[in-house]
Order: C-alpha cells, then sequence, then structure tokens
C-alpha cells in the first residue's frame, strides 16, 4: 500500500524520507513540485498526482507536506485518512507538528513511523498503543536519558495490541480519578447580504479527558438524543447500545480523545448568534473604498459572546487601510491582504463597530466582489443546539470518579457574504 | 608483552569514551538541546568533506562496549537515513549489534538493517541466525518482530527461510504473531513470486482464523497475492461479515472492499425492474436453512440472498466510523451492492465527511459527484452542503460546482442561479470561469431557464474581467447553437465586443459564430474578416484557424464582399509557421475556389461547410467516472490505475449458494447457556417497542446463522467489542484471558456502597413525579459554572423506559436484601424478562427452550438463536453483566440417569458456568434428555425432591419427546454452598426415576474479577482460620502459567486475576449463594513444587476445593 513518505517543507525542502518497502528515489518529488508551482497556493495542490511509475498522495498539515508514494491501486481515503493519523501522532506527541520539532525529533518520529505502519499496511495507530511503546519525550526525560544513557523506548511490550481493547493500555493509575468532558458546538452558516441566513447547520463534537484508574466502564446519556441526527464514534463506543438505548456506552481511551461527532438534526432552526451590518464599498474614482461594519448581538440564549473577532480577505488592490475601530484592535497584512479585527467580548450596550477608509492600487479596476467576512466566536457554557449532558456511570471500578461537562459554542465555517 | 598491550589499549577506550562523554554532557549543558537534535547538529556542522571522517567515528562508536555509545551512534545514523543520506559502509558495524539487549538499540539496528539489506545482501546473512533464534521464543512480541524484520528485508537467498517462519508463525498461538505472518506474506510475495501457490496455502489457512486481529492483514494478503482466488472466501464469508464490526478500523477498509468484488461475482443484482423487498419475511431467513427453503417457494420476481443482506446489514454501522476510508468504503458497498432504495443511507455519512480535512473532502466530493449524476434524489435534500465559501481550496470550489450542476432541477433552479450569481463575482477567477460554464450547462439542461441564463451570460459579457467575458463567449456559443433563430442580436453584441477580447478561445468562438451564421448577419461579417485580416499574422493558431474558416464561409455565402479578403488571408495562411494552419488553408483553397481539376468537390462546398451542426451537448466532466469502483485511485484519477480490479456484473444466476454454508458441529458438545434462553422469550414477546431494536436483533440472528454452531464464539464477536470472545481468550495466553476478565469486570456497581445505596433510594423516589424538577435543578447547576459535577442521580422519564438497571436494584432491595452487588446484576437480567411479561406468568418462560430436536438442522435452529439471543442480552442489558461470563470454558458432562435405569429415557447435564438466571444464588444446570427408546415420551417433569426444602428451580414439563430426540433443558438448584446432592424425580407419565446432582465444589462458585491490589487486599482480610494452604506438586506438563490456569479452571468457576509476578497465579471467585470471597493464590517453587492458598470464610469449602486443585495440577 504506501510505499514511501516524504516530508516537505513549504519551500519544498524534503527533510525526512521513509521507505517501508524498496527505496523510491526523491526524484519521484519532483512530479510534486511540478504540480505545486502550478498551483501557486499551496491548499490548491491536488491530494493525488500520477507519475508515470507511481502515484502520490499529498496532505497538507501545519505548512507541512506529507507525500507518500503509492504503487498499485488503493482506496486514496485510506492513504489520506493515515497520513493525517501520523501528522496527529506528532501533534500528540510533540505538541506541535512543525519542521522544527520534527528535526529535533528525528529518531522518535523515526521509530514511530516504524510502528505505525508495516509493508504499507497500517499496525499499530492508536496512540495509547504507540504511547506504550515508545515513550513521547519531555524536557525532563531527555535529559535524564542524556545522563543515565536510558531511552525513550519502552521496556514493557504493549498489551493494547493484542485486547480486544487495543485503545486503552493496561495497569493505568491515577490518584485523582477524573473524567471531563467538553460538547463542543460549530455553527456553520453562510449569510448574505441583507443578512438573512442562507445555509446553517450545527456540527459538534464530544471531546473528552479521562484520566481514569483500572479499566472504567462509562456510560454516558444525553437529556435529548434525539436532537443528534447524524454520528461518528470513537471505536470504543459501543453502537448497539447508541442504536437501542441512545447512550454511549464505552471502555474509554486513557487521556484526551474524541468520543463522537455529530450533526444536528437539520429541522431545527440553527440560532445565529451575532448579526452583522456592513458595508464595503469602493469608489469608481479615486482609488479608495470605504468600511463600515456593526456587529450586535442576536440569539445568544442570555450568554456573553467572547472571542469575536473578524477576518476579511480583500481584494489585491487593496493597498492600505485606515479605520478606526469602537473596540478591540485591527491589523491588516499588506502581503496576504488579510484584515484581521480582534474584537473580544460583545458588548450589547455599546456595539463594536469598525470604520474608515480603505486606499487602493492606482489605476486598479474597482474590484467585481466584496470580500467576505468571516466571523469567529466564542460562547461558553452554552451548547447553541440545546443538547445536555444527562448523566454519566462508571462501572467496573470502584472508587468515585470527579467528573465534568463543559459546553462552548463556537463559530465554525461561519461567513457573510457583502 | 600481550597484557600489556592489551591494557594500554583498554585504557585509551576508556579515555576516549569519557571523552565522548564529557562532550555530550557538555552539548546538553551548553544547549539544552535534546538528543536527537544534537545528532543532528553533529551531522549538520560537520562538512561534506569530513563526513567520512564522521562515519569512522560513528564506526567506532558502534564497537565501542558501552550501550549508550552504541545507542547515540545508532541515533546518528537514523539521522542520516532520514535524511536520505547514505550511510552503508557503516552495515558490518552496525549488524553486529542485532542481537543487543538494548530493545531501543535493537529497533534501531533493524531500521537500518531493512533499509540497507537489500544493497548488502552478503552482510545482511549475518543476522539472520538472530532472527531464527527469536522466532522461538516464548514471548510472542519478540517472535512477532522477529518475523517482521526477516521478512522485510528482501535477500532472495533467504526465501526458503521466509517460508518456513511464515509458516510456523502462521499456525502460531498468538493471534498477534498470525498477524504478523500474514503481512510477511505480501512481502515474500513481492521478493519472489513464484512462492505463490505455497503461500495461497497458507492463506487459506490464515482466512480461517477467528481473530479479529488478523483477520485484515489476512485478506490484505488476500487482495495482493490471490485476488482472483475467489473460492477461497466462500466458507469464511459470513465469518468475515460477522467479525468486521470488530476489526481494525485499517482491515475493515480492505474487507469491505474485497467483499464488494466477492458480493458482484456471488449475488444476482438487486436492481431489477419490479423487485419486491420485503425486509420482514427477509429477516426470517437468517434463523434456518429450513426457513430459507419456504422463503424459496413462494414465487417472487427477485428474492435478496440472505447472505448479500447479511454484508450489508454488518456493514451498515460502520457508516458511524469516525475513520473517513472506513466510511467511504461502506458508501461504495452501498452504492455497488444495494437496491437503489437503499443507497441513501449514506448520504448522511458522506455529508458528514465534508467537515474533514482538505483532502479528505476533494475525494468525498469527487465520489459524490458521480454518484450524484446517476442519483439526484440521494444528495439534493443536503444541497446547501455544497454551497461555496470563499475560503474553499479552487479544488473544492469546482467540485461542489459539479455536484450543484448535477443537482439542479426545475424546482431549485432559481436557488442554485442565484448561488451562482454570487460565484461569478469571486475574485477566484478560475472559479468564476467554472461558475459560467455551469450556468451553461444548466441552461441546457433545463429548458424552462435557457433564456434566463443566456441573458445573464449576456451581462456578463461587459464584465471588467477578461477571463469571465471570455467563458461567457464560450458558453454562449455552445448555448446559441441549440437554438440560432432567436438570437441575432446577441451575436451582434458580441460582435460589438470583439475587439476588446483578447483570450483566443474567445475570439475564436465568435470567429465561429460568425461564419456559422453568417447569413444573420450579413452586414457585421464581413467588417469582422476585414478587421481580422489586419491582424491575421499575431494571432493565435486557434483563432487563425478559425478566420480561414469565417472566410471560406463568408466566400461561399457572400462571395461579391468577400473575395479579396478571402484570398488575402489564404495567401497569409499558406505561408503560416503552423502546418496545421497551412494544410487548413490548401483544403479550403481547394475546396472553395474553383478549378478545373478539383471540381467534384467544389459543388458540395458550401452543403460541407454549412451543414447544420448539432448542438454540442454540456456533460459533467464525471460522466464516465462511473465505470470504475467508487472510492478508488482509479476513480479519483480517471485513468486504470496498476492493480485495479474490475469490478465485475452482476451473474444472470446466482452461483451456488449452499458454498458458504460451514459444517454444523454436534450442538451438544457447546453449552448453550441459559442466557441466550431467556432472550429468546423477548424476542418473541418484542421486549423491546423501539424498531431500532428489531434491527438489533435482526444483526445478531444473522449472526446466529453463520456459524450456528460455535455459539459462543459467533455471538460474541458480533456483539461489541467490550464483551470478550470467549474462544480467542482460551487459547491465547494467559495474558489475554486475563484482558478479558478486566474489560468486562463491569460487573460493579458504579461507586462505593454508599453511594449506591443513594442511588437507590433516589430510584426509589423516581416514581414520585414531583422529584422530577429536582435531576434539572441538578444540571443547570452544573451549567452554571461550566465544570461542575454531572448530576449524577438524576433519573428523567426517558431512563425509565430504559432502565433495566433500576428494576433490578428495587427488586434486589425487596426480595434479597443480603445479595451481594453482584448477584443484583444477575438478577437484573431475569428481572427484566418478568418484568416484560408479568401478565404471562414466569413458567413460560422454559416454554421456548425444550423445543424437541430431530434433525441436526433444527438444533442449529435453536442454538444459533440461542447465540445470537445472547449477543442481544449483553448489549441491551448493562455492561455489568459481563463480570459473570467465565473466563475459560471446560465443559465435563455427568451421568444423570443412565437409558437402561431410565427405560430408555436418558439425562446428563453439566454445569454451562452461567449466572443463572431464575434466582441468583441458585447454580445453573443443563440438563441434555435423550429419549433412546423406541417409543416417545411424554411429560417429562420433576417430581419430588429430596430433602423438601431444596430450592430448584424446574424446567418446563415437556410435553412429547420423540424417540432418537434430544432436548436440552435448564434448570438452577441452590445448593445453599454445600456439595450436598440435591435429589429429585425425573418424572414420565408411567415412571419416576430417583436421580441426582453432586456438584463440585469448583462449580459452586462464579468468577469475580478484580486487580491484584484489591486481591491482595482481600486476602489480607481473610487470614488465620479462613486461609488454607498446602503444598503440591505439579505435573511438569503444568509448568506454563497457561496450563495452571488451564487446570484450575477446569475445576472451579473462577476469574483469573493479572498477576505481575510470573510465579504467582490469582484466581477470585465467590461463591454462589452466599457470595462469599474465595482466592486462590499459587505460588510456583523450583521442582515442579507449588504452594497452594486458599483464602475464604467457607472453610470447608476451601480444603475440599484444595483437594480438587491438588489432583488437577498432579495430573497433566
Amino acid at each position: 500500500m504506501i510505499h514511501s513518505l516524504f516530508l516537505i517543507n513549504h519551500t519544498g525542502d524534503i527533510f525526512l524520507e521513509k521507505h517501508w518497502k524498496s527505496v523510491i528515489s526523491r526524484s519521484v518529488c519532483d512530479y510534486f513540485f511540478e504540480a505545486k508551482e502550478k498551483a501557486v497556493d499551496p491548499e490548491n495542490v491536488p491530494p493525488v498526482l500520477q507519475t508515470p511509475h507511481h502515484y502520490l498522495i499529498t496532505i497538507y498539515r501545519g505548512k507541512l507536506f506529507f507525500l507518500s508514494v503509492i504503487q498499485t491501486e488503493v482506496p486514496p481515503l485510506f492513504v489520506i485518512e493515515f497520513l493525517h493519523r501520523v501528522a496527529d501522532t506528532f501533534q500528540d506527541y510533540f505538541g506541535e507538528c512543525s519542521e522544527v520539532i520534527i528535526k529535533d525529533n528525528v529518531v522518535t518520529v523515526y521509530e514511530l513511523l516504524e510502528e505505525m505502519l508495516d509493508n504499507g499496511f497500517p499496525l499499530a495507530t492508536e496512540s495509547n498503543v504507540l504511547k506504550e511503546m515508545i515513550r513521547p519525550p519531555t524536557i525532563l526525560r531527555s535529559v535524564v536519558n542524556t545522563l543515565t544513557g536510558s531511552s525513550n523506548v519502552g521496556d514493557t511490550l504493549p498489551t493494547g495490541q493484542l485486547s480486544n481493547i487495543p485503545w486503552r493500555r493496561a495497569g493505568v493509575k491515577y490518584t485523582n480519578n477524573e473524567a471531563y468532558f467538553d460538547v463542543i458546538e460549530e455553527i456553520d452558516a453562510i449569510l448574505d447580504k441583507s443578512g438573512t441566513t442562507v445555509f446553517a447547520e450545527i456540527q459538534g463534537v464530544i471531546e473528552a479527558c479521562v484520566r481514569l484508574t483500572g479499566m472504567p466502564d462509562l456510560t454516558l446519556s444525553f437529556m435529548n438524543p434525539r436532537l443528534l441526527d447524524d454520528v461518528s464514534f470513537h471505536p470504543c463506543v459501543r453502537f448497539k447500545r447508541w442504536e437501542s438505548e441512545r447512550v454511549l456506552s464505552f471502555i474509554p481511551p486513557d487521556g484526551n480523545f474524541t468520543l463522537m461527532t455529530y450533526h444536528v438534526s437539520s429541522q431545527n432552526l440553527v440560532a445565529i448568534p451575532v448579526y452583522v451590518k456592513q458595508n464595503i464599498s469602493f469608489f469608481e474614482t479615486g482609488n479608495c473604498g470605504r468600511l463600515d461594519i456593526t456587529i450586535g448581538p442576536k440569539q445568544t440564549m442570555g450568554k456573553t459572546v467572547e472571542g469575536l473577532m473578524v477576518t476579511v480577505h480583500m481584494p489585491k488592490a487593496v493597498l492600505s487601510t485606515n479605520l478606526t475601530a469602537s473596540q478591540g484592535n485591527y491589523t491588516y497584512d499588506l502581503a496576504t491582504k488579510v484584515l484581521v479585527w480582534d474584537v473580544g467580548k460583545l458588548n450589547p450596550q455599546k456595539l463594536p463597530n469598525l470604520r474608515g477608509s480603505l486606499s487602493m492600487q492606482a489605476g486598479a479596476p474597482k474590484p467585481e466582489e466584496n470580500p467576505s467576512l468571516n466571523i469567529d466566536l466564542k460562547i461558553q457554557q452554552l451548547a447553541i443546539s440545546g443538547l445536555k449532558v444527562s448523566r454519566l456511570d462508571m462501572y467496573g471500578e470502584k472508587y468515585k470518579p470527579f467528573k465534568g461537562v463543559k459546553y462552548v459554542t463556537k463559530a465554525g465555517k461561519f461567513q457573510v457574504r457583502t | 608483552m600481550d597484557v600489556g598491550f592489551s591494557l594500554r589499549s583498554e585504557a585509551a577506550g576508556v579515555m576516549r569514551t569519557a571523552l565522548v562523554s564529557a562532550e555530550n554532557l557538555q552539548l546538553t549543558l551548553k544547549t539544552e538541546l535534546s538528543q536527537e537534535e544534537q545528532a543532528l547538529t553533529h551531522t549538520n556542522s560537520s562538512p561534506k568533506e569530513t563526513n567520512k571522517a564522521g562515519n569512522e567515528d560513528l564506526k567506532e562508536m558502534l564497537e565501542s562496549n558501552k550501550e549508550s555509545l552504541k545507542l547515540e551512534a545508532m541515533k546518528r545514523v537514523v539521522g542520516l537515513i532520514a535524511k536520505g543520506k547514505n550511510a552503508s559502509e557503516l552495515f558490518p558495524a552496525v549488524v553486529k549489534n542485532v542481537a543487543s539487549k538494548n530493545i531501543e538499540l535493537k529497533k534501531l539496528v533493524y531500521v537500518y538493517l531493512v533499509r540497507y539489506a537489500e544493497e548488502q545482501q552478503d552482510l545482511a546473512l549475518l543476522s539472520i541466525s538472530t532472527f531464527q533464534r527469536a522466532l522461538k521464543d516464548p514471548n510472542q512480541f519478540i517472535r512477532a518482530s522477529a518475523l517482521r524484520v526477516l521478512s522485510s528485508i528482501r535477500v532472495p537467498i533467504i526465501v526458503p527461510i521466509m517460508m518456513l517462519a511464515i509458516k510456523e508463525a502462521a499456525a502460531d498461538l498468538s493471534p498477534y504473531v498470525r498477524k504478523t505472518s500474514a503481512h510477511a506474506i505480501q512481502k515474500l510475495f513481492s521478493l519472489d513470486p513464484d512462492q505463490k501457490e505455497q503461500l495461497i496455502e497458507v492463506i487459506e489457512k490464515l482466512l480461517k482464523d477467528k481473530s479479529t486481529l488478523v483477520a485484515g492483514s489476512v485478506v490484505m494478503a488476500f487482495e495482493e497475492v490471490c485476488p482472483d482466488r475467489i473460492d477461497l472466501i466462500h466458507k469464511n464469508y459470513r465469518k468475515l461479515c460477522n467479525l468486521l464490526v470488530d476489526v481494525e478500523e485499517w482491515g475493515q477498509v480492505v474487507i469491505i472492499s474485497m467483499l464488494t468484488r466477492y458480493a458482484r461475482t456471488q449475488f444476482t443484482s438487486p436492481w431489477k425492474e419490479g423487485a419486491v423487498f420485503d425486509e420482514n419475511n427477509e429477516k426470517t431467513f437468517y434463523d434456518s436453512d429450513s426457513e430459507e427453503k419456504k422463503g424459496q417457494i413462494e414465487a417472487k420476481p427477485y428474492i435478496m440472498d440472505p447472505d448479500h443482506r447479511l454484508l450489508l446489514r454488518n456493514t451498515k454501522p460502520l457508516l458511524q466510523s469516525r475513520n473517513t476510508a472506513v466510511v467511504m468504503s461502506v458508501a461504495q458497498l452501498y452504492w455497488h451492492l444495494a437496491p437503489k432504495h437503499e443507497v441513501s443511507i449514506v448520504t448522511k455519512s458522506l455529508v458528514r465527511l465534508l467537515r474533514s480535512h482538505r483532502e479528505v473532502q476533494y475525494i468525498v466530493l469527487q465520489n459524490i459527484a458521480t454518484m450524484s449524476i446517476q442519483r439526484k434524489g440521494m444528495f439534493e435534500p443536503f444541497m446547501k452542503s455544497f454551497y461555496v465559501r470563499s475560503t474553499d481550496a479552487t479544488h473544492i470550489k469546482t467540485l461542489k460546482l459539479e455536484i450543484l450542476t448535477n443537482l439542479a432541477n426545475e424546482a431549485n433552479i432559481s436557488t442554485i442561479l442565484r448561488e451562482f450569481q454570487t460565484y461569478v463575482k469571486s475574485q477566484d477567477k478560475a472559479f468564476a470561469a467554472a461558475t459560467i460554464q455551469a450556468i451553461g450547462r444548466c441552461a441546457t439542461n433545463i429548458s424552462e431557464v435557457t433564456d434566463t441564463c443566456l441573458n445573464g451570460l449576456v451581462l456578463l459579457l461587459s464584465n471588467r474581467d477578461e477571463t469571465v467575458v471570455a467563458e461567457s463567449v464560450v458558453v454562449i456559443k455552445k448555448l446559441l447553437q441549440t437554438q440560432p433563430t432567436q438570437h441575432s442580436e446577441i451575436i451582434k453584441h458580441m460582435a460589438k465586443l470583439f475587439d476588446n477580447i483578447t483570450v483566443p478561445m474567445a475570439r475564436a468562438s465568435i470567429l465561429w459564430l460568425m461564419g456559422e451564421y453568417c447569413e444573420r448577419v450579413p452586414k457585421i461579417a464581413p467588417d469582422v474578416l476585414r478587421k481580422m485580416a489586419k491582424t491575421f499574422t499575431i494571432e493565435e493558431d486557434i483563432v487563425k484557424l478559425q478566420t480561414v474558416n469565417l472566410a471560406a464561409k463568408l466566400y461561399l455565402t457572400n462571395s461579391k464582399q468577400t473575395k479579396l479578403l478571402t484570398q488575402y488571408i489564404l495567401n497569409l495562411g499558406k505561408y503560416d509557421q503552423n502546418y496545421d494552419i497551412r494544410d487548413r488553408t490548401r483544403f479550403i483553397r481547394q475546396l472553395i475556389v474553383p478549378s478545373e481539376k478539383n471540381g467534384a468537390l467544389n459543388k458540395y462546398a458550401r452543403r460541407i461547410l454549412l451543414a447544420p451542426k448539432p448542438a454540442p451537448v454540456l456533460e459533467s466532466a464525471f460522466k464516465d467516472r462511473d465505470r470504475y469502483q467508487l472510492g478508488t485511485l482509479s476513480h479519483s484519477l480517471n485513468i486504470k490505475a496498476t492493480g485495479y480490479q474490475e469490478l465485475s456484473d452482476w451473474p444472470a444466476v446466482a452461483p451456488d449458494q449452499s458454498v458458504r454454508n460451514v459444517e454444523v458441529i454436534e450442538p451438544v458438545k457447546e453449552w448453550a447457556p441459559l442466557v441466550g434462553k431467556a432472550k429468546q422469550t423477548k424476542s418473541d414477546d418484542k421486549f423491546y417497542s423501539d424498531d431500532e431494536d428489531e434491527k438489533e436483533e435482526e444483526g445478531s440472528d444473522s449472526s446466529g446463522s453463520e456459524d450456528s454452531s460455535s455459539s459462543s464464539s459467533s455471538s460474541s464477536s458480533s456483539e461489541e467489542s467490550g464483551s470478550e470472545s470467549e474462544e480467542e481468550s482460551s487459547e491465547e495466553s494467559e495474558k489475554t484471558s486475563s484482558d478479558s476478565g478486566k474489560s468486562s469486570s463491569g460487573s460493579e456497581e458504579s461507586s462505593s456502597e454508599s453511594e449506591s445505596d443513594k442511588n437507590k433510594k433516589k430510584k426509589k423516589t423516581k416514581k414520585a413525579p414531583q422529584k422530577k424538577s429536582k435531576p434539572t435543578a441538578a444540571d443547570s447547576d452544573s451549567d452554571e459554572n461550566g465544570n461542575g459535577p454531572v448530576a449524577h442521580a438524576s433519573s428523567s422519564s426517558a431512563e425509565t423506559s430504559s432502565g433495566s438497571e433500576t428494576d433490578s436494584e428495587d427488586d434486589s432491595d425487596s426480595d434479597s436484601p443480603t445479595v451481594q452487588k453482584k448477584k443484583s446484576d444477575v438478577k437484573s437480567k431475569a428481572k427484566v424478562e418478568v418484568k416484560s411479561k408479568r401478565e404471562v406468568s414466569l413458567l413460560d418462560l422454559d416454554d421456548f427452550s425444550p423445543a424437541p430436536t430431530n434433525v441436526p438442522k433444527s438444533a442449529v435452529l435453536s442454538s444459533s438463536l440461542l447465540s445470537d439471543l445472547e449477543g442481544l442480552s449483553l448489549s441491551n442489558v448493562s455492561s455489568t453483566m459481563q463480570v459473570t461470563t467465565p473466563s475459560f470454558g471446560p465443559v465435563k458432562t455427568y451421568e444423570l440417569l443412565h437409558h437402561m435405569t431410565g427405560k430408555g429415557l436418558s439425562a446428563k447435564y453439566h454445569f454451562p458456568r452461567q449466572p443463572c438466571l431464575y434466582q441468583p444464588s441458585m447454580v445453573a444446570v443443563q440438563v441434555i434428555l435423550t429419549n433412546g427408546s423406541d417409543h416417545s415420551l411424554e411429560e417429562i417433569h420433576i417430581g419430588d425432591r429430596n430433602p423438601a426444602s431444596l430450592n430448584i428451580h424446574c424446567f418446563n414439563t415437556i410435553e412429547r419427546l420423540e424417540p432418537e430426540a434430544s432436548v436440552t433443558v435448564s434448570m438452577g438448584i441452590d445448593f445453599s454452598d454445600s456439595t450436598q446432592a440435591a435429589n429429585f424425580q425425573l418424572c414420565t407419565k408411567e415412571d419416576q426415576f430417583n436421580v441426582s446432582i453432586q456438584p463440585a465444589v469448583g462449580e459452586l462458585l462464579m468468577p469475580s474479577s478484580m486487580t491484584e491490589q484489591d486481591f491482595c487486599k482481600e486476602q489480607g482480610k481473610l487470614l488465620g482460620m479462613n486461609e488454607t494452604s498446602g503444598t503440591i506438586t505439579m505435573a511438569t506438563a503444568n509448568a506454563s502459567s497457561q496450563a495452571i490456569s488451564k487446570q484450575v479452571l477446569s475445576v472451579a468457576n473462577v476469574g483469573v486475576v493479572s498477576s505481575s509476578q510470573n510465579n504467582f497465579h490469582r484466581f477470585a471467585g465467590q461463591t454462589v449463594s452466599s457470595g462469599a470471597l474465595v482466592l486462590v493464590s499459587l505460588e510456583v517453587k523450583e521442582s515442579s513444587s507449588a504452594l497452594l492458598t486458599i483464602n475464604t470464610e467457607k472453610s470447608v469449602m476451601a480444603s475440599m476445593l484444595l483437594r480438587d486443585l491438588k489432583q488437577a495440577l498432579a495430573q497433566a
């Protein structure tokens, strides 16, 4: 399946290569570089490419290209999903997935890749199993290792891989037993010029942080499971119990994981927490334009809107901006033509406003389309769909864990067309 | 002399290592960088010319005798490999370390070996013996990793060794090693394809494997080595379908795509016209073969093969997988295999994937694009999910546009066009151009909007952006061709624009339009030609060609005005640099200009050039993609990729279905679990009204039909992964069986005694409606502070409906307050049924089970039903049940009544080691009654019992038992924790026979699972009088821990407690009646003696158990 992997930074340097079968010369990447040249923007490079003898499947994560070389027919999603899993693992191990970090930890990275694939077929991709085999580096451990010569490779062999619950390692112990669940909902919406909703839906995810001793068997139930339209689960969740009782029953992995993602049924109207009044115009003459944006609360269920941020991708012709913000501050990146207005907390009494003039490149034609606004926001302690966790029960262990649920609503792909 | 020299060299060595480590230390202190970084900076800083010297240095480090130096060196070597630098000259130095004790060092050496062995074959052979030795290691992980590396070094000489190793590993006890061998098969095959035949044998063997670990890997090997050997799948088809849910996600993808191909060759098409599909009827097919026959008798145009249905049903839950590849592969399976009206269930899941990463979106959108051409209805409700955002990548935008265009119909076209209007203005001009194309397609496909679209496009002609204008021209040209009569105005407008348009394609399009409709614009066309004559030499090739075309057409229609112009242009074309244009010019000149030589064609010139041309059909780029299987690389590239397996067409007549039947093993050998029986009644009564439950029942039904012989294994595999497959644990090492114990440890109530008490109280009060407000209050509380604890005891009304637990707790309160917590769970199950059918009477419970079984076929029916219902129980009743499933199940059958004394009636019994369903204090006993006489026996029941107080739950009277028939019934006996025999009478209509059941002490126990710490803690409480111990001699065959647990478990129904020490074995159980803890620990000492200790309050039982265990362990 996966023949080789090349890690390439955004300037086009191959800084790591790994082969699971015979070695493939790195010149195969030239085809990719060609496509990258053509695409200009790294986002636009097609994920699947064909070369005379190989197929290249690439993902772009954190300014890095993960390029895998394939020789025969394989479901492309299989490879893409795996590559993302590799990137996730790096993130999990090193805190971020960047060129510097990978170069710093090249041996650990190599050991990880060795365990994750055998002959191009995924072997161990569960973070819990991997962490048992190769311990994640910490500053303390690397100092200790240097002094004592001990290593990052676990000397116990992983048992998780063998059991029927490969996601959990054996012998977990904590002094404080705790289980936290974050219900995070994101509003994806497109609003048109007049503020009417073109499209809106709610996507949710339950992130869990479970630190429990032993082999706890948890059951999480909802007050209103009917809201959930489409769900996907971590493999630990027993699907049949969900089907029959609409409860999540699972033996959790140790640590942080995504328990489920869901989509709220589209019959329910989606509450849009803010409204945006905007007026962006470019004048035919004088090479300038005007911008005026006001944001106000709409349906916030009585909660405060925080972390409000507006991002505008200006037309290429906009040279500079001269704006005043009644609240927060704004930046305009001249190179990427991105205007970011960091508003902060939304105060219903005094609505934040950004206004001023835009100066255009002399002689450039008036932009055809006004740029759309991307809104980012956060509402604490509210799941906008109304989803509520009813209870969490634990079986299989005797102690009493500390349990907590947190609700957050965020803007997902929230776009206002102008 | 010698001594002196060696001393000196040693001293030098020490000095060197000291220096190096000092240097290391210094580096660490200075920069605080990780080791890896150090390795990198080292190699980085050394310039190219000193690279060799650097390697010398590495060689020295590798040859030193300090582990840390070697490790450091290997890390640097791996750093070199990672950067793609050549480190092959270090091979001899590295390979020496292959046998190192240090695991990390060893792993790094493996990395190196796999990378360079191919280049240094001779030297690589040095390492082989190490691997061969490791292949025999008692530790399964070491065996597996040895096989992995051995098979990864691509050295053709060792092919025979690899072959041997693979064969051995394929028969290994550990499923992990077998999995590795499946991977090795592919490697060996790519190294030496001549081994194919032998490898197929191994694959065939591994395909039979029941472990979920192996399944994915072996199917992968199958796909790589012999994808055409579909005959190997037949026997394993049902097993694979049933295991699928529990296989790891990557294996699922491979298995699903293989099964898709398989199904296309084995089943008939469900897409035929008039296919009637009746879900209810379908359901019954899975129960038995006999019923299947019944189904076939009913004449129906199309009946889906039950195996076909099985596949569809078992893959459906995987749509909920978090792995996008799994979801996609299920979607393509449904697309290619499911009846048309069922395909739409995949829609939601596919749309969900659009939230994922950009690359995932790309692939999924491609597939949706193909699907939406054929099945608009599937995605139409989700149209808005395909709306384009300005932040999407260009290829994503175009794909979304493609799908929106596919989805357009009369009803939604106005919405879509409004949306398109926004896109046309996009700053991304490539996308805007694509939108115009899309508008053109909508216009041709939906005649109602053609005019609207055309007008819109004409407006776009005045757009400032050139690409937009050009694209509009091209599209308008195509549209005009469909209805040229009305649109001379537009043509005139375009002629006006001609001077401002520079994009060649657009210019060419206008020229073509002029030529084609020159009679409609007689005044303008010659003028355009005049302009073109001026600029001919600087135009692009495509424009030149069209100019020549225009000239020719005008010459034919309006030769008066254009003759000279045409000749001028033809002359220019004659000397053009491009041979196409020269060629065309020559052709046109011969065609239109009359001369003596070529009069024949000249006559037809007008008809040739001005023939009415069919309008172009604007088609989706994804039109022909459906020839490839969805989700494949070939589909994504629209090119047949290497190794692509064509999806065959449905066979006209289904091949023999019976090839998938698995032979049936005698049902007597297995212990039909009591749990299952209880469930039977449940399923009969439709305890759950939800239709989801019904579906689930179906699911487990099918699992029964698949593997009817081994009810326990198959059903457990179709359960959720939480409940273990017994079969696996029995064949695996102790480790795994203890695993299964642990994971099934859902037994204990969630928290401490006091809390569960509190729970009970709350639950009792639950029925009072005014209490309902309480949970909500608690909940909102937790909302307020965000992190607040979850309202633990809140009992919403929703819970009441599903609350099997609550019921049980109420009951255990009232009935037997002394019963231990665990028992209450057992009880909960029993009570669920009781509750469900209060009005029916408890006795009916048994009605179903003693169905007389004549033919083995119907025996299969009952056992398969049992197994799937058992599956049901474990999933529906809370997971706390799992504790009571025994981790090991040897079945000893005892004689209850010999057929000589019983006048033909014989009875055997065994202890199924399942929690008794009638009362938790009872021990479950299964009795197999066989009629050995030549006449049928009637009214078999249980008569008087002795002592009279003996608490027996009798089986229901068996009305009639035919000759040679046998029936299995279950009963419960309360032995009150004593081995005193239970005496009772077994009666038929005519006779009464006194029989007795004397339980072995081990059968009076139930396994309980606990951790090692809990075990030690409990053991500490049961010292002194409560401790019985003795030294025993063990048979040498019982040396391994696996053998010990096997022997102990054969004697007593206890659970294995995982042990951290190798020579200590611990088992825990509790007595069935009183729930007293029984702890067995065995300390193995030298020379096969061992210290056996039993801690329990029941000292009598302890001594008896000690005796039994002693005996069991002494015998081999």
